[in-house]
């Protein structure tokens, strides 16, 4: 059977290796548009990695990757104005100002948002002179946030959007992820912060050593909330114990 | 706060000489912002100039068998040409990459061919200063072309060829390198050139043995092609043929391991 919502990502059995080391393995999923999708997991679980061959980073060893459609290696210059992505790290020269390199990703875009309307809701009116380089680590990370979202995107990948922020920070971006669901951008964020993947996603998807164990909505993963996704999680990930 | 559709998706590229117009300006902007890269681009070629011209340095020097300025000026902008469009290029993207720019950029619309021409544009702007700095104290130090509008077309073409094999080569150098062997790399090539590479000093002055190999590098292509043109009156065919095969190996090369991250 057809599905009648749009897929707007289509990962099939997946693999990445970085030389001898096995970063992805057999990894699938699907995202339907217009969900906030949390791809959820411990350090090292290879959720950047499958975020990354979505942007077109990564070459598959094997298996296919297709983002609204497209090959994000083949179809490059078609999807990236398509999409937003927020880097787990970086992204900026040290010596450009904070709105500076907002400006300039906005002006790569046809129809980039309002740029002073996002330096307010994101809160980067006080350092907007501020070269990058002496910016907080959360005035970083909101700053990227901005990148990510500016062109008005279908598809938002938000690698650990809320690494580093403080809890008034977090709370802002957990709101600003959902009006964008609200306004019908689809979301892929990755995080290892349980009440972020509880709190905002349609979906969740549990990645461990390189696949998805688990799969569902917060409500069906914590069993209508008689566990909490954090006792799931650990369950789920916990290195199997042999039994004497 | 926000109304029912502001962040409706409207996704979309800006016209490709938009994105490259903004991204030359962005790293015209960023230069201009570097001391260490304006001490490359014009402090050294112009403070060479000022010794070998207007001192009496360049009459100690195998620059070639005119006169002392009329020599050092083709040869000191072969030499600015090489700082900018090689190691201000090489170093500059090396920590681009370092610092994820590059990444960033591949997951923006501006698609490779942007990146390229927007980094030649700023370079190219770079390269229009540096000229009409070092051209007009070489006048002020008496300099004294030949060859009217030919020399002009010599020099152009010489440049543009020579840009178009230094760019290529330190983008190749910005590529495979980490950021920190590029900068050492791309500042000890630039020293090489300048005694080895017959920059400062003609082909005909390096022992015989050795003017075989000199004269096959580009950096002798691009010193004689400039000083061929405003010395001698005649425009450097060979020197732009030579630096245009340069360009296309080393661009061909670039394009076999360019990588967005």
């Amino acid at each position: 059977m057809l599905p009648f919502v749009p897929v707007a990502v289509e990962i099939d059995n997946l693999v990445v290796r970085y030389g001898e080391k096995t970063a992805v393995d057999g990894l699938a999923l699907t995202v339907a548009a217009g969900t906030v999708t949390a791809v959820l997991g411990p350090n090292g679980a290879g959720k950047t990695t499958t975020v990354e061959t979505c942007e077109g980073f990564r070459r598959p060893d094997s298996g296919s990757v297709r983002v609204l459609g497209l090959d994000p290696l083949a179809d490059h210059d078609e999807l990236m104005p398509r999409i937003g992505v927020m880097l787990q790290e970086g992204g900026a020269w040290s010596g450009v100002r904070a709105v500076e390199m907002l400006r300039y990703v906005a002006t790569l875009h046809a129809h980039p948002l309002d740029v002073p309307a996002l330096v307010e809701r994101l809160d980067l009116g006080s350092c907007g002179r501020t070269p990058y380089r002496r910016l907080s680590g959360g005035q970083k990370q909101r700053l990227s946030f901005a990148l990510a979202i500016v062109g008005r995107p279908e598809l938002a990948f938000l690698d650990e959007p809320t690494t580093g922020l403080d809890p008034h920070g977090r709370r802002e971006i957990w709101q600003l992820i959902r009006d964008l669901r609200d306004d019908g951008v689809t979301v892929v964020l990755t995080t290892h912060a349980m009440d972020e993947a509880e709190q905002l996603s349609d979906q969740v998807h549990v990645v461990s050593a390189g696949k998805v164990i688990a799969s569902g909505t917060p409500d069906s993963l914590t069993e209508h909330h008689t566990k909490s996704l954090e006792d799931v999680f650990l369950e789920l990930t916990a290195p199997k114990r042999e039994t004497r | 706060m926000s109304s029912a559709a502001t962040y409706a998706p409207r996704p979309g590229s800006a016209p490709w000489p938009r994105k490259v117009l903004a991204h030359t300006r962005m790293e015209f902007k960023l230069l201009v912002r570097n001391g260490e890269q304006l001490l490359l681009a014009l402090v050294i070629p112009l403070g060479l100039l000022l010794l070998l011209g207007g001192t009496g340095l360049g009459e100690r020097l195998p620059l070639g068998s005119g006169r002392p300025i009329d020599e050092a000026v083709p040869r000191v902008l072969a030499l600015a040409i090489l700082s900018s469009s090689f190691t201000s290029l090489a170093i500059a993207t090396g920590f681009e990459r370092r610092y994820g720019v590059i990444k960033r950029l591949g997951a923006s619309p501006l698609s490779r061919t942007g990146l390229l021409a927007g980094k030649i544009g700023a370079v190219l702007i770079v390269e229009v200063i540096q000229l009409v700095v070092l051209i007009g104290t070489g006048f002020a130090l008496g300099w004294k072309p030949i060859g009217g509008f030919g020399a002009v077309f010599g020099v152009v073409l010489t440049v543009l060829c020579g840009t178009a094999a230094f760019a290529s080569l330190g983008l190749l150098m910005a590529g495979v390198l980490r950021a920190e062997a590029t900068l050492a790399a791309a500042n000890l090539l630039y020293l090489l050139l300048l005694v080895g590479g017959a920059i400062m000093t003609p082909v005909d002055e390096y022992p015989a043995g050795m003017q075989g190999v000199v004269r096959l590098l580009p950096s002798a292509a691009l010193a004689n092609g400039i000083a061929n043109s405003t010395v001698e009156g005649v425009i450097p065919w060979a020197a732009a043929l030579s630096l245009a095969l340069w360009a296309g190996v080393l661009g061909y090369l670039v394009s076999r391991t360019f990588r967005w991250d």
